[in-house]
Order: structure tokens, then C-alpha cells, then sequence
């Protein structure tokens, strides 16, 4: 595990809901073509932590934050940066699969042909057919690219929104907890797939649960009441925590 | 009997359930009896209108009776039954058909309101001798009812057989148009405004308590408003279609931002956040994705609004539309009148006739409400998609 290069770091995240504080100075490095995987109990924190790092938090009224988040050493908070711009390079999965209501072609061309990224015609096509093959999903669907796209099954269309986030080309894929609504064969097939896709991109993942991070994740991240508890190596976190509430947590005691 | 499961009151508790249950099933049966009663009294006192009867008598014409035309007809004899409108538009049907000049035939006229509302079975001042006569006359087949081109043909008059819808249907469509072009953009941006872009703040929910509350003003007073600001400030020609549309539109636009807000929050804020995920902008979001979605709603509100707005009365009294309109107006800006303003205009003439046609305004304008209705349903259902 060396030669590792910093993509995301936080120094110092703090973050208020109107009064309430939900992170108490969080800082963190997070590597390049790594799966780093945020675990904790419900309301730690890891969630909006993870909203931080592509300003999904911007679009909530009340909300402060300070600190510092910045990718490649850029600051993704600084003055006269787009959140818009910052959302492009940080690509974002959801917990519930949510496709557009549009065709399969329509949900990955949408954004990049609004991004300029394409012309319409045959470039477009070979983004779209690119993008489905890197999600795993091209070979079922590519008789049916016009057809709608919420008529495929939970997990296709869990496969769906990360062929179109990766169709955009991020830098950084976000995930909030992207199997937890999916049936086991669904996960399995996400989790093989995410551990394809960190050779292209750097992927941060918040799950429930444990065993997953412990499959997939390189580096895990524990968080307890806007504490950032610890972070190492997924597997010196599972066999050997250093703090004791991440030792209560992995076995059970609580959470 | 088994007494493990015996509970005293049981008997009591069902019978109060069993006798709500029959209280609302009145209550329904009431509504339904109401709306049926109406409806029939409607079909059964309008349905005569929608023909007109027609006699043949004869029609002298010649230089003299061609410049005044009441002498063509024998006065005595055949006066009575002759409407007045028909002997006043000789003149032009004899520039359209000259060959008629120095003619003494029979010729088929339209009857006067009492012949037709004794044919028709209904009160009539005719007397015993006109009546006799009538009888011969229908017995040698000069008496025919026709179906009544005039009343879709033309617009109001003081002669109950010559009074048309038309002129208040033509007015109703433009005054919609107005409506509709004024009333549907407006809403639809004030509510994409205040759902989509506006922040969470004491001034928008003062203005959205105000908006909920515009929706149950009494509609006069949109008129009146309409009267001191459209015409009395901005000078807009009264009675015209588009200060009744402008006034309209005032009164649909609550309706239609209630209901588009109402579509636009149904829409899974999932989708937006999809959106924003995406890095794009909250107007392609909104117009690629929301949009779309909100759509049906949309339309259903804008219809619904729409709708009542073609039946609304009141706030039009205050800028002239309840007025009497003989002529299909031809712009915007010429006086008119609508539906319902005509339907309580005729409402209130002396002659029995007009009765008929009141209901069967009634009839028209009912049916055009319910198909304006249908179409929102199946647009709803149309665009309705699923995920």
C-alpha cells in the first residue's frame, strides 16, 4: 500500500443543521483508485460527511459549514467555485436507485450532452454504450435502449445510475449506501463492479454494513456522534482497532 | 352458541356501524338525486329548443312589399304566425334569391315563438281561432320542425325564435383564449418560482398564505378589480373579450398555482437530487426533469381553473359582458358576452319562450364544462408516468 496519492482531504469539516452540529472538525485524506468505506451507527454523521465532498449540502437551507475540502489540492469550497462545476468531478450515487423517467439512452446521454461533452449521433451512442459496459449492464440492455428506464429491476437500475455517473467522468464517485435497497445477487453484482471501476476512478462508499466494507473497501473510515473515531486500512480496522467505541462497534456491542 | 368469544356490546357497536353506514349511503343517494333531478328538469325543458318550427304560408312579393316587407304576408290571416325577424330579413333574402321578385307562392318562414311553443306542447297566447287554424295547417303538412340552425348560428335578440347561442359561445372561446394565455404561463412560473427556487423564508410563506387565501375570494371582486384597473386605469375597451379574460385570468391564476405547486411537490425530490448529482443546472433540472413529471397535474389544475373560469358570472357583471349582444363579435376588443352571462340574460326575458333556451344554454354549456373535463382526465391518465 504505498505510493498512495491524496485525491480528497479534509481538514477540520465542521457542519451545523441550523443550531445542531452533525460534524465535530473531521479530518481525513482519502486516496486516489481506492474504495474508502465510512461505517458507524445511524446519525454519525457518515452520510453528511459524505454530502460535504461534492456540496450536495449547498442545496439545504440553514446549513453551515467550515473547514476545508479540497480535491487534488483544490479548494471545492473557495470563493467563486461552482458547486455545479465541483458536482462534475464528484459524481454521486444514491441509496434508492433513481433513474430518470426517461429511456435507458436518455438517462446517460442526458448530462453529458448538457455538459458539452458530446455531439448527438454517433459520439453520443459510443459514450452511451461505453458507459454501460463499464457499469456491467451493456449485454442486458442494449436491445432495449429506448425503453424506460425505472422498468428495469432494482439492481439494473442501481447499475444504470452508475453508468451514468460514470458517463460524465468524475474523478470521485460517491456512494450512499448503493446496496442497501437491493436483493443479495444485486449487491454482489455492485460490489465486483465498484472493485472494477476504483482502477478509473476513486470510489467513497457509506454503508451499514460491516461485511461490506470489510469485502470491498481499502481503507475504512469510522465515524460516532460528527466524530471521526478512526481511520486505517480496512483490514487493521476489522482484525486490530486501536480505539475501543471501533472494536464495541465492529462486534456488535452497540449500533 | 360459543361463549369464548362473546362480547357483551358487540351487538350495539355493529348496529351504530351499520346505521352510519346507511347515513352515508343517503347522503349519496341525495346528492345523486339532486343531480339527476336537475339534469333531467334541464334535458326536459331545454331539449324543445334545439328544433324550430317552420310554416308555409304565402309570401306576396312585389316592388311594394319588397320595400315593406310586414305586407308580403296577410296580415289578418297569416300575420300571427310569421316571426317578425323573417319578415325583417325579406330584404336580404331577396338580394340573395331575386327571382323571387313578383312572385305569390307559399313559402316556408319561420314562426313566430307562440306557433312554435304550441307546436312544442307549451304555454302560448294564441287564441281559439289561431289554434284551429294552426291544427288545419299541420294537417296539410305546412308546419315543420326543423332542427334550429339559428340558435348555433346566431347571437342574441329581443325576438325569442331569432335568439341564438352563438355569439356567447364565440365569446366564451375568445374570452378562454385570453384567459388561458394569460393565466396558464403566469401560474406555472409563479409556482415553479416558489417550489423550485425560492428559499424557505417568512416572505415567500406570506405569499403563499396570500395565494391560498386569493383562491376563495368571491369572485366579484376580481371584477371589480378588473373594472378600476383594466378599464378605468389601463382604458381597456369594456365588455371585450380581453378585459373579461384579463379579470378571468386574475381570478384562475390561485387555482392554477395551488395546483401546480401541488404537482411540482409530488415530483421525488430523488430525481432532483439525480440531477444535482449530475452537475446539472437547476434549470435543466427543472425543465427536462420536474417538468415533464408535474405535467399532468399541471394540466388537470390548469383545466379545472380553466373551467370554472368559463362558468363564472359574477366578476363579469363588472365589466360589461352581461350585455345584449346581437352580433358574433369579431376581435378582442369588440363587446361581447359568454355562456353563463347569456344563459342569465334570457333567463330573466318576459317571453315564455326563452325559457326553453335558457335550459337549453344550460345544456350547451354543461356539455362543453363535462368535456373540458373528460379531457383533463385523459390527458392525467395520458401522461401519467410510472416509476
Amino acid at each position: 500500500m504505498n505510493k498512495m496519492t491524496i485525491k480528497v482531504k479534509t481538514d477540520k469539516l465542521k457542519l451545523w443543521y441550523g443550531d445542531k452540529q452533525a460534524l465535530n472538525g473531521v479530518s481525513l485524506d482519502i486516496y486516489e483508485n481506492k474504495i474508502t468505506a465510512f461505517i458507524g451507527p445511524s446519525g454519525c454523521g457518515k452520510s453528511t460527511y459524505l454530502r460535504c465532498l461534492n456540496r450536495m449540502n449547498d442545496l439545504i437551507d440553514n446549513v453551515t459549514i467550515k473547514g476545508k475540502v479540497t480535491l487534488d489540492g483544490h479548494d471545492i469550497y473557495a470563493n467563486g467555485v461552482d458547486e455545479v462545476a465541483v458536482r462534475k468531478k464528484v459524481g454521486m450515487v444514491f441509496q434508492q436507485p433513481n433513474p430518470f423517467p426517461k429511456s435507458i439512452y436518455d438517462n446517460i446521454a442526458y448530462a453529458p450532452l448538457m455538459h458539452d461533452m458530446v455531439k448527438k449521433g454517433k459520439e453520443c451512442d459510443a459514450l452511451v454504450e461505453r458507459a454501460l459496459r463499464d457499469a456491467g449492464l451493456w449485454e442486458e440492455v442494449k436491445d432495449k435502449l429506448s425503453e424506460s428506464g425505472t422498468a428495469l429491476s432494482g439492481g439494473q437500475q442501481q447499475r444504470l445510475c452508475i453508468a451514468r455517473t460514470i458517463a460524465i467522468e468524475p474523478d470521485v464517485i460517491l456512494m450512499d449506501e448503493p446496496t442497501s435497497a437491493l436483493d443479495p445477487i444485486s449487491t454482489q453484482n455492485i460490489e465486483n463492479l465498484m472493485t472494477k471501476l476504483k482502477e478509473k476512478y476513486t470510489i467513497i462508499v457509506v454503508t451499514h454494513n460491516m461485511q461490506q466494507a470489510a469485502r470491498i473497501a481499502d481503507m475504512t473510515a469510522f465515524f460516532h456522534l460528527g466524530n471521526l473515531i478512526e481511520y486505517n486500512e480496512t483490514e487493521k480496522i476489522f482484525v486490530n482497532p486501536k480505539e475501543e467505541k471501533t472494536e464495541q462497534y465492529i462486534t456488535g456491542k452497540f449500533g | 352458541m360459543d361463549n369464548y368469544f362473546h362480547i357483551p356490546q358487540l351487538a350495539r357497536r355493529k348496529a351504530k356501524a351499520k346505521r352510519f353506514k346507511y347515513i352515508t349511503m343517503m347522503a349519496l343517494m341525495a346528492s345523486v338525486a339532486f343531480l339527476l333531478f336537475f339534469l333531467s328538469d334541464m334535458i326536459i325543458k331545454g331539449h324543445g329548443a334545439f328544433t324550430q318550427t317552420y310554416v308555409k304560408v304565402p309570401v306576396h312579393i312585389n316592388e311594394k312589399t319588397a320595400k315593406f316587407t310586414h305586407l308580403s304576408i296577410e296580415r289578418k290571416e297569416y300575420g300571427f304566425m310569421v316571426s317578425r325577424a323573417w319578415l325583417r330579413g325579406l330584404k336580404k333574402t331577396l338580394k340573395e334569391n331575386p327571382q323571387w321578385m313578383n312572385t305569390n307562392q307559399e313559402r316556408w318562414t319561420l314562426a313566430n315563438s307562440n306557433v312554435d311553443q304550441f307546436i312544442k306542447g307549451k304555454y302560448n297566447r294564441l287564441k281559439p281561432k289561431q289554434i284551429q287554424k294552426i291544427k288545419q295547417m299541420q294537417k296539410d303538412g305546412k308546419i315543420e320542425r326543423r332542427f334550429n340552425i339559428i340558435f348555433f348560428k346566431k347571437g342574441d335578440s329581443k325576438i325569442p325564435e331569432f335568439s341564438g347561442f352563438m355569439a356567447s359561445i364565440m365569446g366564451t372561446v375568445m374570452t378562454m383564449i385570453i384567459t388561458m394565455l394569460i393565466a396558464v404561463p403566469l401560474g406555472v412560473m409563479t409556482a415553479v418560482y416558489l417550489e423550485e427556487f425560492a428559499k424557505d423564508n417568512k416572505f415567500t410563506q406570506i405569499i403563499e398564505v396570500n395565494i391560498n387565501n386569493l383562491a376563495a375570494i368571491p369572485s366579484i371582486l376580481f371584477g371589480l378589480l378588473g373594472l378600476a384597473v383594466f378599464i378605468n386605469f389601463f382604458g381597456v375597451p369594456r365588455s371585450s373579450p380581453l378585459v373579461g379574460g384579463m379579470t378571468l385570468a386574475l381570478m384562475s391564476l390561485p387555482v392554477i398555482i395551488v395546483s401546480s405547486k401541488a404537482a411540482l411537490k409530488s415530483v421525488p425530490d430523488s430525481i432532483r437530487q439525480a440531477g444535482f448529482a449530475l452537475g446539472l443546472t437547476k434549470w435543466q433540472i427543472v425543465r427536462d426533469h420536474v417538468l415533464p413529471l408535474a405535467m399532468p397535474g399541471m394540466l388537470t389544475g390548469a383545466i379545472i381553473a380553466l373551467a370554472q373560469a368559463m362558468g363564472e358570472t359574477a366578476p363579469l357583471i363588472m365589466v360589461g359582458m352581461i350585455a345584449f349582444i346581437p352580433d358574433i363579435s369579431g376581435s378582442f376588443l369588440d363587446a361581447t358576452t359568454v355562456m353563463p352571462a347569456q344563459i342569465f340574460t334570457w333567463s330573466g326575458m318576459p317571453e315564455r319562450a326563452y325559457v326553453e333556451r335558457t335550459a337549453a344554454g344550460i345544456l350547451v354549456l354543461l356539455g362543453i364544462l363535462l368535456s373540458l373535463n373528460a379531457v383533463a382526465i385523459y390527458l392525467r391518465k395520458k401522461y401519467t408516468r410510472t416509476w
